[in-house]
């Protein structure tokens, strides 16, 4: 079957959202391939990375959200290192799973998303990261209970590198303005999503 | 005397800790000041600049401006917050909306004056090899080291400064200064997978499989990092990782301010050398060096 390809059929729109949000001309990838060839984790991807930024030109929606590539980047910055069209490949990465999270798409990937928040819930409320806290959560969320305890978070415990008690501020006012400072960052974020809509 | 701003980061006040006193220990003996941030808050790691832009800025420029009002570079010896730290600063300068988000979100102006700078570049580049030299009380002949530098230490190219991003050298050097033989190999610069440790451990897995796998097969006696995350996948996940590649590995993982502590005459227990999965004290009593 003969396929020609128009430029009306092409969806810009979503183009324009990821550049836009990523700041990247990502019509300036001339499809090298250097950053699939780089990419460490390519083989565990639907598609690798080159042939994502493609489809974005092509305005692929449907296929680009849907695929597991931006949730299988590992933000190693081999592809953004070797771009010869300067485009930085891992925040166009990032922006992909920032918009997947925004509620436009459906989530392909669940267990990220979930780690993501528990991260960010443990700075909130304590200024860094509670590691027994954060592996209990997370496993317990992502329904593997006794993932990594047996044998390595066993020897960690022994070891001593896991803490029991969270870290906390020595000074309580820094708490409130910690969590106002995160109130402050989601009211702006939703502001740029709404403002990328409009 | 050197002064610079120290942000430990998350992993060296728990699964790092031997990291976090051999720095120190390193430093003191070096007559390097490093003055801790007062409640500092986590750099945001991966996790922020993948949910949010504002937050993966935010977040490093509470440090960063604290260094500032000081009149103090900042250092960090974790490659993850080094690289954030960095990032931040240099997406603050690129774009004047998120400058003016970062500012009103945090209260405080930012100039950025600070420069971000990691621990290898502190010890090695600005007090400087020949100083470390004259220190040296334990040449460490002998023992074969491969540097493993990871990804954010070198990449993306603007955070590598003075250095090759494809093939750096900068702790080659220290290693020969201190009597040792680094190792040629081609995984210096390769992913561990850290940022997919908790959830997508096979990647991890794999990924820290090939470098062990290289190293060993180059001739590597110990591997050399510095960063807690490659430390983490490669030491504390070798055995499961020997199990699934059904290989022998057993190679020890030390940091690099561990490695310098040997060499400057410190013993296993001042350097911690205990903390780790896979036991360093043979190797070393076998070459000499404990």
């Amino acid at each position: 079957m003969k396929y020609e390809l128009q430029l009306k059929n092409i969806a810009e729109g979503f183009r324009k959202d990821v550049e836009n949000l990523s700041q990247q001309k990502i019509s300036n990838c001339y499809q090298c391939g250097k950053c699939s060839a780089g990419c460490p984790v390519a083989y565990a991807m639907d598609y690798p990375p080159s042939m994502i930024m493609r489809m974005v030109q092509l305005g692929m929606h449907d296929q680009v959200m849907s695929s597991n590539t931006s949730w299988y980047c590992v933000s190693c910055e081999t592809c953004t290192t070797r771009c010869p069209r300067e485009i930085d490949i891992a925040k166009v990465m990032d922006t992909l799973k920032i918009m997947a999270q925004a509620g436009s798409y459906k989530l392909s990937e669940n267990e990220i998303p979930i780690f993501d928040w528990i991260f960010l819930k443990s700075i909130e409320l304590t200024g860094k990261i509670y590691e027994l806290g954060l592996i209990g959560a997370y496993n317990l969320l992502s329904l593997h209970p006794l993932k990594d305890i047996y044998p390595m978070g066993l020897k960690m415990i022994i070891k001593g590198k896991i803490n029991f008690i969270p870290h906390l501020f020595y000074n309580p006012s820094e708490l409130i303005k910690n969590i106002r400072m995160f109130k402050l960052i989601r009211k702006k974020d939703r502001e740029r999503i709404y403002e990328k809509n409009a | 005397m050197l002064k610079v701003a120290y942000f430990p980061g998350c992993s060296l006040s728990s699964t790092a800790k031997e990291y976090d006193i051999s720095t120190r220990l390193v430093c003191e003996d070096l007559e390097i000041d490093l003055v801790e941030i007062p409640d500092w808050i986590c750099c945001g790691a991966t996790t922020a600049h993948i949910t949010s832009e504002l937050t993966a800025a935010a977040l490093p420029a509470k440090s960063l401006v604290w260094a500032e009002k000081q009149g103090l570079n900042i250092t960090s010896p974790c490659s993850a917050c080094f690289s954030r730290l960095k990032m931040a600063h240099l997406h603050i300068e690129k774009d004047p909306k998120l400058k003016k988000e970062v500012e009103e979100v945090i209260g405080e102006k930012y100039n950025g004056k600070t420069e971000v700078m990691h621990l290898t570049r502190i010890l090695i580049e600005q007090y400087g090899i020949e100083n470390i030299k004259a220190k040296i009380k334990k040449e460490l002949k002998g023992l074969k080291i491969a540097c493993y530098y990871g990804c954010l230490m070198t990449r993306p190219a603007e955070v590598c400064v003075n250095d090759r991003v494809e093939n750096p050298m900068l702790m080659d050097n220290l290693v020969k200064a201190l009597g040792a033989e680094p190792v040629k190999w081609y995984y210096k610069t390769e992913c561990c997978g850290a940022g997919f440790s908790l959830t997508k451990t096979e990647i991890a897995r794999k990924l820290s499989g090939d470098i062990l796998k290289e190293a060993k097969d180059c001739g590597a006696d110990l591997v050399m990092v510095a960063c807690p995350l490659c430390h983490s996948n490669l030491d504390a996940r070798q055995p499961e990782i020997a199990k699934l590649i059904k290989t022998e590995l057993n190679i020890p993982v030390l940091y690099f301010t561990q490695v310098l502590g040997l060499a400057l005459g410190y013993n296993s227990m001042d350097l911690m050398l205990n903390k780790h999965f896979i036991n360093p004290k043979p190797l070393l009593k076998a070459k000499g060096i404990l």
